[in-house]
């Protein structure tokens, strides 16, 4: 059990008043530019970068990695009090995060959120601590054909459990695809849909299109219906937090499949998006009861909760063993690794143990202290909902057009957003689901260049995904998640399914 | 009254010019990669050592603008003509870009201020591979043709540019696979997927530490200098240069770049020529060029347009003779 010595090396390193207070500092700068949409945890932690070039090399990590951890943590309120998801992979707790706020039930949608979120991280460091060997050998067996195989058990696990017509599902997503092609092709080198406008040259952002979306869209609905919050009734007292946490027993199985998706998302690495958008379809699919899903279900808030943060956590491992970074954060982090002079990859854990040893330790203490930041703080953000909507609104207005500005310095963006919310807006009162899109956005460039790697590589032969144990299994797992509902019926389970897809929520 | 003021006031225009430009607002660093890349690391390290060494009272601000393969940034840039507070940065696609796709800025619209460094372009195998020197390795591409899947960064960039050189070069033919970066075109090597890629030293370097991929030769006219090992007892200086190991191209390099928009007055280039001169002549500049394994160069002025024009060259002949040139 030589990691475990090591862990405890690593503990030693870093259980000192400075670093400890590096740690705070870091969570509450994370929970400040996660709260603010727009500027998320890769700006912010761009950001604090030129500080720790004068700083010891663990210092630096533990600064960056806390900041990291507190961001994903405030992406969360954002998504559940206002339905503005501060990071991609936050999306998916909008779903029901935001219906349960609504619900008046703010306080313990965010406690849901967080203590989740931690025991996802917490899982995430622990397979870190554990597998650290083994994992970086997996992680390298993974290619395009597996790349394209994951992303496509996303999609299937995703697709169908929407209780809207499939067709409107199907033109959703298409449209998510055709937003994920603007831009520079990363296999033919080309620029498409771009229409000659220097702006479209970047691509349209997901951060742009999700806030207006469901930001602005959800503004201009609340708007019409009367310019009032239901939330605003609610009271907010410490009792709900306590309440929440002793309900938390109740999802464990969700909790546990949710962690394994994550982790197992986490180290391919496909990415905490993928993991929580797939872990919440999931947690649908198998739920008996599916009539709650998108009206405040708690099971669809842990789960891409404890999927998003493990998966986040896990992510790091990848960076530091080979190189490859899992997130957005993770690139970042690895930038200033190289300015520090450490080289990420495989020599890393054996040339540096105390650098490596003393983060793992830090992500441990890191995330304790992020829960128990956010927890002690959720009565004071949940109060923010009680401040009248006339207040509110215009103040998130102002944050979302600023953030969108913010994402590339671009005021073209502030339009795009403008039209985003629109077209949320008319999706909404068509009855057009907008999550499809959203996960096409998101997953659509990277299975798109996975699938034409993988041709590249085949020859134009589909074979290639059924070219070994590991890129057949997902394939026929994604096959089998897509195609449930034909077996379901055959099993005889339809009765079940009838009586669910009656009371079924729309996503 | 008003005379007098239009008076001082044409006295000091006239007086200004002769006064050297000095930036009196903050200077934004665009950044034409991701957080993370290999030229946000290059304007990073520029930003800290003017910061340490105070060579320069505005403060600086870093965009990453690299969306479209870095084009993003430099269109933004070219947009702010003769505005002397926008300095990009980037590598040779500033004037390899408008060749391969059409994107909406032209080379001229932007002023080359300097380069200062060259970063290095190596041929790298799988760590287990049988092959270990490029004749090897050119001989079994040469025998099956199109088998040979070489990995790279971006399409139609200088990795792909490299690719096709040598398919000209040797007479072999490659498959090209083009990732994101780099950075996955190594792990895809030490994988096994991707039977080589011509990566830079930094993008492969921890790949090579663990023994996962090894390298074959560098496109330098030179070996590099001498430096401690990095694996089994090898280090940089012991790669052979790909010209003396029978692979016939003498240099591929990729220039470290810093422009200003088009129709900027002289001083601010010169002011900044400066600056970035002294960068170069810092302790801290030595480091990152050796811990990145570059070679540190400043070209400004008359060599820097000598150096493009060659690239320049050398590249249009590649794009033309794959049909990938873009009027």
């Amino acid at each position: 059990m030589g990691n475990f010595s090591y862990l405890m090396d690593g503990f030693s390193t870093i259980i000192t008043g400075h670093h400890i207070l590096i740690m705070i500092i870091g969570v509450m700068l994370g929970i400040l530019v996660g709260v603010l949409p727009g500027l998320g945890a890769p700006n912010g932690v761009s950001l604090l970068l030129p500080l720790t070039f004068t700083m010891d090399p663990i210092s630096a990590i533990i600064l960056l990695s806390c900041m990291y951890w507190g961001a994903l943590f405030g992406g969360s309120t954002t998504s559940i009090l206002f339905n503005i998801p501060g990071e991609p992979s936050s999306v998916a707790t909008t779903f029901d995060g935001y219906p349960m706020a609504k619900n008046g039930q703010a306080t313990r949608a965010l406690t849901l959120a967080f203590m989740s979120a931690g025991i996802g991280a917490l899982a995430g460091v622990i397979m870190i601590t554990l597998l650290s060997t083994w994992v970086a050998g997996f992680a390298l067996q993974f290619s395009s054909p597996e790349f394209f195989a994951v992303y496509f058990l996303a999609f299937a696990s995703f697709i169908g459990m929407s209780g809207n017509a499939p067709a409107k599902t199907l033109v959703t997503m298409m449209l998510g695809f055709a937003f994920a092609t603007v831009g520079m092709d990363t296999i033919s080198g080309g620029l498409r849909l771009t229409f000659g406008i220097p702006d479209l040259i970047k691509g349209v952002s997901f951060l742009v299109a999700v806030m207006g979306l469901f930001g602005i869209g959800e503004l201009l609905l609340t708007t019409e219906e009367g310019l009032r919050f239901d939330g605003i009734k609610a009271r907010v007292r410490i009792v709900d937090v306590l309440n929440a946490l002793k309900e938390m027993p109740r999802y464990s199985w969700s909790i546990l499949r949710s962690t394994v998706i994550g982790i197992w998302m986490g180290i391919t690495p496909a990415g905490p998006t993928a993991a929580s958008f797939m872990s919440y379809g999931l947690a649908r699919r198998f739920a008996r009861d599916k009539s709650q899903f998108g009206k405040g279900d708690p099971r669809g808030i842990v789960s891409p909760e404890t999927a998003d943060h493990s998966a986040g956590t896990a992510a790091l491992l990848p960076m530091l063993a080979l190189g490859v970074p899992g997130s957005a954060t993770a690139a970042v982090m690895m930038g200033g690794l190289m300015i520090w002079g450490l080289t990420p990859g495989p020599m890393l854990f054996i040339d540096r143990p105390d650098f490596v040893w003393g983060l793992i330790a830090s992500m441990y203490l890191g995330n304790v202290v992020a829960v128990v930041l956010v927890l002690a703080t959720v009565p004071i953000y949940a109060s923010i909902l009680r401040v009248p909507f006339s207040i509110v609104g215009p103040v998130i207005v102002a944050i979302i057009f600023s953030g969108a500005y913010q994402i590339a310095n671009s005021t073209f963006d502030m339009w795009l957003v403008l039209g985003f919310g629109i077209l949320g807006y008319l999706f909404k009162k068509l009855d057009y689901p907008i999550a499809p899109l959203v996960l096409a956005m998101v997953l659509g460039d990277k299975a798109e260049d996975a699938f034409r790697q993988s041709m590249l590589m085949s020859n134009g032969s589909l074979s290639i995904f059924w070219s070994n144990p590991l890129v057949t299994g997902i394939m026929v797992l994604g096959l089998l998640m897509l195609l449930w509902p034909v077996f379901a019926n055959a099993v005889g389970v339809h009765n079940l399914r009838r009586r669910a897809a009656r009371h079924s929520a729309k996503v | 009254m008003l005379k007098q003021i239009a008076g001082m006031l044409l006295a000091m225009t006239a007086i200004t010019p002769a006064v050297a430009f000095e930036p009196t607002k903050p200077v934004e660093f665009v950044v034409t990669s991701g957080p993370g890349g290999g030229t946000d690391n290059f304007a990073r390290t520029v930003q800290s050592i003017i910061a340490k060494h105070k060579l320069m009272d505005a403060p600086v601000v870093v965009t990453n603008k690299g969306g479209g393969s870095g084009a993003e940034g430099f269109v933004y840039a070219a947009g702010y003509k003769g505005d002397p507070y926008k300095l990009t940065f980037g590598t040779n696609n500033e004037y390899l870009l408008p060749s391969v796709a059409a994107v909406p800025y032209k080379p001229e619209d932007l002023t080359p201020v300097a380069a200062l460094a060259l970063d290095e372009f190596l041929v790298w195998v799988n760590g287990k591979s049988e092959v270990n020197d490029i004749k090897t390795f050119v001989t079994a591409a040469k025998a099956e043709p199109k088998a040979i899947q070489f990995g790279g960064s971006q399409s139609k960039d200088t990795d792909q540019i490299l690719v096709s050189t040598i398919a000209e070069t040797t007479g072999a033919e490659f498959r090209y696979i083009p990732f994101k970066s780099g950075g996955e075109a190594a792990v895809q090597l030490a994988g096994g997927h991707i039977d080589a890629n011509v990566n830079n030293p930094n993008e492969n370097r921890g790949q090579w530490q663990a023994g996962m991929v090894k390298p074959l030769c560098v496109f330098r006219p030179d070996r590099f200098p001498k430096s401690e090992p990095v694996h089994d007892g090898k280090g940089w200086s012991d790669i052979p240069t790909c010209a003396e190991a029978g692979l016939a191209i003498d240099s591929y390099r990729m220039p470290r770049t810093v422009w200003l928009p088009a129709g900027v007055d002289e001083d601010a280039v010169k002011f900044y020529r400066d600056v970035l001169k002294k960068v170069s002549e810092t302790s801290e500049w030595a480091d990152y060029v050796a811990k990145t394994s570059q070679t540190s160069q400043f070209l400004a002025g008359g060599d820097f347009t000598t150096y493009q024009t060659s690239d320049r060259e050398n590249v249009v002949k590649v794009l033309k003779r794959e049909g990938w040139l873009v009027e």
